[in-house]
């Protein structure tokens, strides 16, 4: 056999310091969300869409050069052209202005109307569970009253009461029931959690019990959270996009996906891209916010985690 | 005597309302003391009320009745001031690493939550008692600012020390501390814990189900089934002449690290399983299973009485 000599071996020092370097870069919580996001090709493409369809809405109507209430009696019902890109409707006023102007209508809806029921519902759901016994009780059967009206009856109730029908009467319509769901979702999360041994250990130490709801609670509900809302706000578009087509949304000169819809559809055997392209946008919208939804759920799941 | 005694427990119960008519008698009628320095073990069977007896003398849990004095003082009747106190001398190690630790705080920031309650400190001074803990518990200053998720379960478990020792309590309930690591890692926290108590003098309350831990970390043992004390002793005595027939099962179970004496031992098999306890049987609890029960034992509860010196037993039998 052959012999080594002594003068190649040396003696290594394993350094204790050494092993505790960290080999990858330290990532931060929400950097970690990003980069599985990012992993997750159909969300990715639904975030562009959604952006692109949020800045159309924004600079939209100023693109075409038409204003969106304009009426030209001499170009009624013409087709997708190099002077109207969507075409024009029976009064002749430019479909692509009127698309992008009704987007920001159902946009406003959607959004506000999800965070109002995030916040309303996350205080709710939150006293409730945090308080426990009968206060719980009571609380959530309010709520499965409240979610056992129908929203439709509440619109026609309100829009009576108020004898309006303006963008705000809706949004209170809507949102009056609509929270609940979100209330019912956070008390869950917050059961669960309460009961965690990082709780028992909060209180153990004295943690007061506002900053254990503030620094444990709200922030290990967040990531359901931010899910239920890219889950509401197609949620909302949808019900205003109803309520505007059935005539109970939003009233002329203004107008929204719902209306334009609702309006073309009288004419929809002869003019069919009257009707094809806001139906097309709230069909993309709906569809890439429940995808970005649905990939913004396996991101922010910590035990999804590589 | 009674100065010495950091813990006192005196007739302590603390029952769950679970539905109609049904109690559950988690501690029933339990009084023991711990002395200032001292390690009490606790064991007994998965659900006996160990975990329950620790936390409700932590004033975790409120008792049903009965009384738990620190230092003279009833846990359960002290205000909030006082009880904020307590909480700075009185801390807890909890069972599980995994679901003791927030996921969405860093180590820096829960060893930090207490320091924060408890004691006035500038950023600097924070940090460096953050380190100081750390380097305490065997862990590096660069874990401060990872995430639970990225720490191994003993290194979890470090974690929940540092977070228990940073407020510098004088008693410590470690309720199973080590039952969720392996056998390795078990050692060297079972090994941290007794090298923290030597250099700082704690009082521990150490609950498990481990007899040997037990009967190594351990200057007395108490022994609890179903809600009760059955038997108090020196560590020595419990493991070298148990009493109370239910201990004696117990210790019979522990194996030996030797094949030829682990052939020969008999092993006190148990017949039956531990009864409910939801509304349990009247006399001993014990009465069922075991091989010396007589009427007396089926009619009257047995209560803890000092059979030799320091060496306390509830049997009819002893």
């Amino acid at each position: 056999m052959e012999t080594i000599s002594k003068e190649k071996f040396r003696r290594i020092q394993i350094d204790y310091k050494e092993s505790e370097k960290i080999a990858r870069p330290q990532i931060g919580y929400w950097q970690d969300v990003w980069r599985r996001l990012k992993s997750n090709k159909v969300a990715i493409l639904s975030l562009i869409i959604l952006v692109i369809i949020v800045f159309m809405t924004i600079i939209g109507p100023y693109l075409s050069g038409y204003d969106f209430k304009e009426i030209d009696s001499a170009k009624i019902n013409q087709r997708p052209s190099k002077e109207n890109w969507f075409g024009t409707d029976e009064l002749g006023r430019d479909i692509f202005a009127r698309v992008w102007k009704a987007g920001r209508v159902s946009m406003v809806i959607g959004i506000t109307g999800a965070l109002i029921s995030a916040v309303v519902g996350t205080m709710y759901g939150g006293f409730s569970a945090y308080f426990g016994g009968r206060v719980d009780t009571i609380m959530m059967r309010i709520v499965e009253i409240l979610i056992s009206v129908p929203y439709l009856l509440v619109v026609i109730l309100i829009s009576i009461i108020t004898d309006s029908r303006s963008l705000g009467t809706m949004m209170i319509s809507l949102t009056l029931t609509g929270w609940c769901g979100t209330a019912r979702m956070v008390r869950g999360q917050m059961l669960q959690l309460k009961s965690q041994e990082y709780i028992l250990a909060a209180e153990a130490l004295g943690v007061k019990p506002l900053k254990i709801i503030m620094k444990h609670l709200i922030p290990n509900v967040l990531n359901v959270l931010i899910v239920s809302i890219s889950f509401d706000i197609p949620g909302y578009i949808f019900s205003e996009t109803f309520l505007s087509y059935i005539g109970l949304g939003i009233q002329p000169p203004n107008t929204s996906w719902g209306a334009l819809a609702s309006a073309a559809q009288r004419n929809f055997i002869f003019y069919p891209y009257q009707l094809f392209f806001p139906a097309l946008m709230i069909a993309l919208t709906m569809l890439t916010f429940t995808l970005l939804g649905d990939g913004l759920r396996d991101a922010l799941d910590p035990r999804l985690r590589e | 005597m009674s100065n010495e005694n950091l813990i006192e427990v005196v007739n302590l119960k603390k029952y769950f309302n679970v539905g109609k008519n049904k109690i559950l008698k988690a501690v029933d009628d339990v009084s023991f003391n711990i002395k200032k320095g001292e390690t009490l073990g606790l064991v007994g069977e998965s659900g006996c009320g160990k975990t329950t007896c620790g936390r409700t003398i932590l004033g975790l849990y409120a008792a049903t009745s009965g009384h738990v004095y620190y230092c003279g003082k009833d846990v359960h009747a002290m205000d909030f001031n006082e009880k904020i106190k307590f909480k700075k001398n009185a801390q807890i190690i909890l069972q599980d690493p995994y679901a003791s630790l927030d996921p969405r705080m860093t180590i820096g920031e829960i060893i930090g939550e207490g320091i924060d309650v408890h004691f006035k400190l500038t950023r600097i001074e924070r940090q460096r008692r953050i380190n100081e803990l750390l380097d305490t518990v065997g862990l590096n200053q660069e874990h401060a600012s990872r995430f639970p998720h990225e720490l191994s379960g003993g290194q979890r478990q470090r974690v929940g020390i540092a977070r228990a020792l940073a407020v510098e309590p004088q008693f410590i309930v470690c309720d199973e501390p080590i039952s969720a690591l392996d056998v390795s890692i078990q050692a060297q926290i079972v090994n941290l814990l007794v090298r923290l108590q030597k250099e700082i003098g704690l009082t521990y309350l150490f609950i498990s189900h481990d007899l040997s831990m037990v009967k190594h970390i351990s200057d007395r043992v108490g022994v609890m089934y179903l809600g009760s004390m059955v038997e108090l002793a020196p560590s020595f005595n419990i493991y070298q002449k148990p009493l109370h027939p239910y201990t004696k099962a117990l210790i019979s179970a522990i194996p030996i690290p030797d094949p030829k004496i682990e052939d020969e031992r008999k092993r006190i098999k148990l017949e039956g399983e531990v009864p409910s306890p939801i509304n349990p049987p009247e006399g001993c609890k014990f009465f069922k299973r075991c091989v010396q029960a007589t009427d007396k034992c089926k009619n009257v509860s047995p209560q803890l009485k000092e059979v030799e010196k320091n060496h306390f037993v509830a049997c009819h039998q002893c």
